[in-house]
Parts: C-alpha cells; structure tokens; sequence
C-alpha cells in the first residue's frame, strides 16, 4: 500500500476546506454544481477502463463514460448559466 | 516518474483556483471556466497517455453524456436546481461504481488473492458510490414528487439499516479475502444500492438541503476511493476537494437547523405528529387581509425586508416579488431580502432564484448581516416559509425546532404572511407568529398574491 496517495488526498482535504468555507452562501448552489462537475473526474477512470474488455468490462466503461460526461458537461454548463446571473446593482 | 502526473497536478491546481475564485460573484464565473479547463486537460492527457483505447467507444459514451448533460443544463428550471444537482451526484457516484466494478473484473482475473489494498478501495468505491447512486435517486423523487415528500418510516427499521451496514462490512471483508467470486461482488453491490435507499426515505423534504449537501460529499469521497483504486493523483485530489465541499455545506445546513448530522438522517422529522390530541396546540387567532389592506401597509413603510421560502420557488414567484420590491424602491423605500441558510431545499436555492430574477446579490443578506436589520424594520414579506421565521424556536424548549437559528421578522413593525393554506411547516409544528399582534396573513398562491398586489399598489 502506498502511503503517498494518503498523503495527497489528506492534504487536498484540508485545501478543499481552507478554500470552500471562503464561499459566500449566495453562491452555494453553483458550488454543489460546479464541485459536481469536478467529481465527473471519474470520467478519467472511466476512459482507463474501457480498454480492460472482455464484453463486461465494455459495458462498464462504456457506461461509466456516459455517466462520468452527464456530469462533467451539464455541471459546468449549468454552472456557467447560474453564475451568468449574479449581479451587482 | 510518468509525466502524465504534471498533467494531472495541473488540472488538479486549476480545480483548486476555480473554486477559490467562487469566494466572490464578481469572478465565480471565471472561476468555473477555470475548472472546466482544468477538466479538458486531463480528460485529453488520459486519451493521450493510454494506449490501445477504444476511441469509437469512448467518443460513442462522450458524444452522448455530452448530449444528455447539455439538454439537462440548458433545460433545467432555477427552481429545479435541487433535483438537478440530487440526479448528477448519483451519476457521479455510479460512475465512479462502475469504474470500480470495471477494475474489479479486470484485477479479478489477474490477481486473485493478496491484493487487500486493491480490493478494499474498490469495495469501498463500490459501496460510496452505489450508495450515493440509490440514494441521489430518493432525494431526485422526493423533489420531483415522485416519492412522498414526507419521512417513510417503518418499526425496526434502524435494525434493518444495521443489518444491511454490517452485511455489507462482512461481504467487503470477504470479497477483499476471496475476490474471486463473482456472486459476492453482486451481493455487495445490491446491498449497496438497498442502504441508499433505506437510509434517504426516512428523511423528510426540509431536510433535503442536508441530504443533498451530503450525498456531494460522498460523490466526491466515491471519486477519491476511485483513484486510490487506480493510484490516479487527479481522482484523488479532485474528490477530496467534492467531498471537503459537501461536508462543510451540510455543516453548515446542519447548524441552520440546530441539529446534528445523525439525527437529520435518524431522526426523521416532519412526520404527522399528533398535534391536538395531547391538549397542547394552543388556539391562535390570525388576521386575515386581503392584498389591498395588505398595499396600504407598504404604502406607509420606509423599510420593507422580504423572506422567501420554499413557497416561493413551488409558486414561481422570483419575478413577481422582484417586480413588487422594485416599484417599493422606486417609491424611495428600502427593500432587502434576507435569506436563511436552509431556505428552500439546497443550499443558496433563494439566491439562485432570486438571482434569476435579476435581484442584485448585494441586496440579499445573510441571518447573521440582517437579524438586527429588523428592529427597525416596518414590513417584514414573508413568502412561502414557516419555520425559519418560527418564534417558538428561541423560547418553546418543547418545540421541536427549539434552538434553530431564525430570522427575526417578529421584531419588525408589521409581519405580512403569506401562505397558500393554514398547513403546518415541514417540521409539523404550527407557528406562533401567525397569532402575533403584529402578523397579518394574506393567503393565496405567492405569484398570482404578489401580481395583484403590485396592481393595488399601483392603484393606491
């Protein structure tokens, strides 16, 4: 077991926090959506595993993609079409 | 060293500095641009670096996530954003499921015993994610209205719930031991999706922003346990980041509602509670207006604060009140809305609608910024909300709200109240303000009441 990955996502834990609680609460709705999006980073995992075959591990993938690309493009697009909407006086 | 890691790092700092720059309205939408690049890096470095891909497969899968994603973005209404984000969390955390499941297959095949780091990750991403899939759908029908609203709850059902917990340590336990079969894997996978259901049906609509914060929060963790599954730095710092952001806002849910995180999920409140039968509902006497009476009242007030509540996203009424507050500022009064943490059924819902309205967000205030604003307050607007604005909640010990922070309307002059109906708030419990000296009630749909007030106003 690797001790390094554990280091990594500890210290991103603490970084998400440190900068997250920086977040007005006006803005909390794009923060679900957009951290949404970023969590499509399985989208990475999904792409590795459309090689493993076999006609299981297709499906899989192939789904995951799917699954991973719903979320990455509508949360940052709906993001996006919030965040248009704040603004100042 | 794999250079792909620069990569990796890269679009992982470029995720931390897009959330950074959502610290403020003025550069959040940069800041999502910021990520979504961030996003393309290594999206492109993985279809770089992997060789002998199947590109028609995954161009097939991108081509039609992006289809479905876009529609739903571009369709989605403001109001709908809570089920919007419930239903992508669940993609999120079956994405990750299947990618776990996917290199389950795979390590299956190749090396069947001893592997415990492995194994563990992907019964742990299995698990987060399958749960936060089933469970995301709950809370998706509990929104839509597909399924009841209101808390289900059964007798033993918290002993159902432990059963399935430690089934689901025990078959972890041996799939991490024996990997091999293959009937275990399903069993854990099935028992997975059964607790996210069993866990989300007892908690009550109110409860939502809480529920909703934290099945983000384990998208993310499911994303992370992922990447410690395939020792991908960018999984593992990207779900981090969800996961940190999904428990500070059901935090900070949670305090909104002076309630801990296990008894929002166990405690499930909001059912029919036996009001009346104990003898103790006190009679109230309200004061019924209509929305004529109701415009002379603001035709004499200098300071106006509105408080909207979920009622107002049900009735559609962002344009409509936004029409009312700026003829009350043409009239040279000062409007403010003030917005309570758990207003609505996610976190920043009202600011988001109000947002769209075109109600500039430095006239939306937080409990903290505008309690004190109501002291000298002439009309306090309340639309569509009930126990954010409960007296009860700072002197009533026996209230089952006692102790939630709220706003202050009381303490304005007047209270204009609107409701469709005399029903109780979501938390069961009927308010004691409706009763005040100083409450008015104008019943009636937010949006048509709102629409015939600016016409009484209009013609005063």
């Amino acid at each position: 077991m690797d001790i390094n990955i554990l280091t990594v996502f500890i210290l991103a834990v603490f970084v998400g926090i440190e900068i997250i609680t920086k977040v007005p609460p006006t803005l909390h709705t794009p923060l679900m959506s957009g951290s949404n999006a970023i969590s499509g980073i399985a989208i990475v995992g999904a792409i590795v595993s459309t090689k493993i075959g076999g006609h299981y591990g297709t499906w899989l993938g192939l789904a995951s993609v799917i699954f991973a690309t719903v979320n990455v493009v509508g949360g940052f697009m709906v993001t996006d079409r919030m965040l248009k909407m704040f603004r100042k006086k | 060293m794999h250079w792909e890691n620069i990569f990796y790092v890269l679009s992982s700092i470029l995720f931390i500095f897009g959330i950074k720059r959502l610290s403020h309205p003025r550069t959040a939408r940069s800041g999502n641009l910021i990520a979504s690049l961030g996003m393309l890096i290594a999206i492109v470095t993985t279809l770089v670096i992997s060789d002998s891909l199947s590109y028609e497969l995954i161009g097939i899968g991108i081509i039609i996530g992006t289809i479905i994603g876009a529609f739903f973005a571009m369709r989605v209404k403001m109001t709908q954003m809570p089920q919007m984000v419930a239903i992508f969390n669940g993609f999120g955390g079956i994405a990750s499921a299947l990618v776990a499941a996917a290199e389950f297959v795979n390590a299956s095949k190749s090396f069947p015993y001893g592997e415990i780091f492995t194994y563990s990750t992907i019964s742990l991403s299995l698990f987060i994610g399958t749960l936060t899939f089933t469970g995301s759908f709950i809370a998706f029908g509990k929104l839509q209205g597909f399924v009841s609203g209101k808390p289900i709850v059964f007798p033993g059902q918290q002993l159902l719930n432990g059963l399935i917990a430690s089934s689901i340590i025990g078959l972890a336990v041996y799939i991490v031991l024996f990997p091999n079969d293959l009937n275990y894997f399903y069993l854990l996978v099935a028992m997975s999706a059964v607790i996210g259901i069993t866990l989300t049906i007892p908690i009550g609509g109110a409860d939502m922003p809480v529920v909703i914060s934290l099945l983000n929060s384990y998208s993310g963790i499911a994303a992370a346990s992922t990447g410690f599954v395939l020792d991908n730095n960018a999984l593992i710092i990207s779900g981090a980041l969800v996961g940190a952001s999904g428990l500070i806002l059901t935090n900070i849910m949670c305090k909104g509602m002076n309630r801990s995180l296990t008894n929002v999920i166990f405690g499930a409140v909001g059912l029919e509670q036996d009001t009346g039968s104990d003898g103790e509902a006190k009679e109230i006497n309200i004061k019924s207006y209509s929305t004529e009476e109701a415009a002379m009242i603001f035709d004499t007030a200098e300071k106006i604060i509105v408080v909207p509540g979920y009622g107002l996203a049900v009735a559609q009424a962002q344009h409509a009140v936004r029409e009312v507050a700026d003829y009350l500022s043409g009239k040279g009064k000062k409007v403010l809305y003030a917005i309570h943490p758990v207003a609505g059924r996610m976190p920043g819902h009202m600011n988001v609608l109000l947002a769209e309205a075109n109600v500039p967000y430095d006239q939306l205030k937080d409990l903290d910024e505008v309690n004190n604003e109501f002291e000298d307050c002439d009309v306090a607007l309340v639309l569509g909300a009930n126990d954010v604005v409960n007296p009860a909640a700072r002197h009533d010990a026996s209230s089952p709200i006692y102790g939630m922070p709220i706003l202050d309307v009381d303490k304005s002059q007047t209270v204009i109240i609107n409701k469709r109906t005399m029903n109780t708030g979501f938390a069961g419990v009927q308010n004691e303000l409706f009763g005040y000296d100083n409450s008015i009630m104008v019943f009636g749909d937010a949006k048509d009441m709102l629409q015939q007030l600016l016409k009484d106003l209009k013609e005063l």
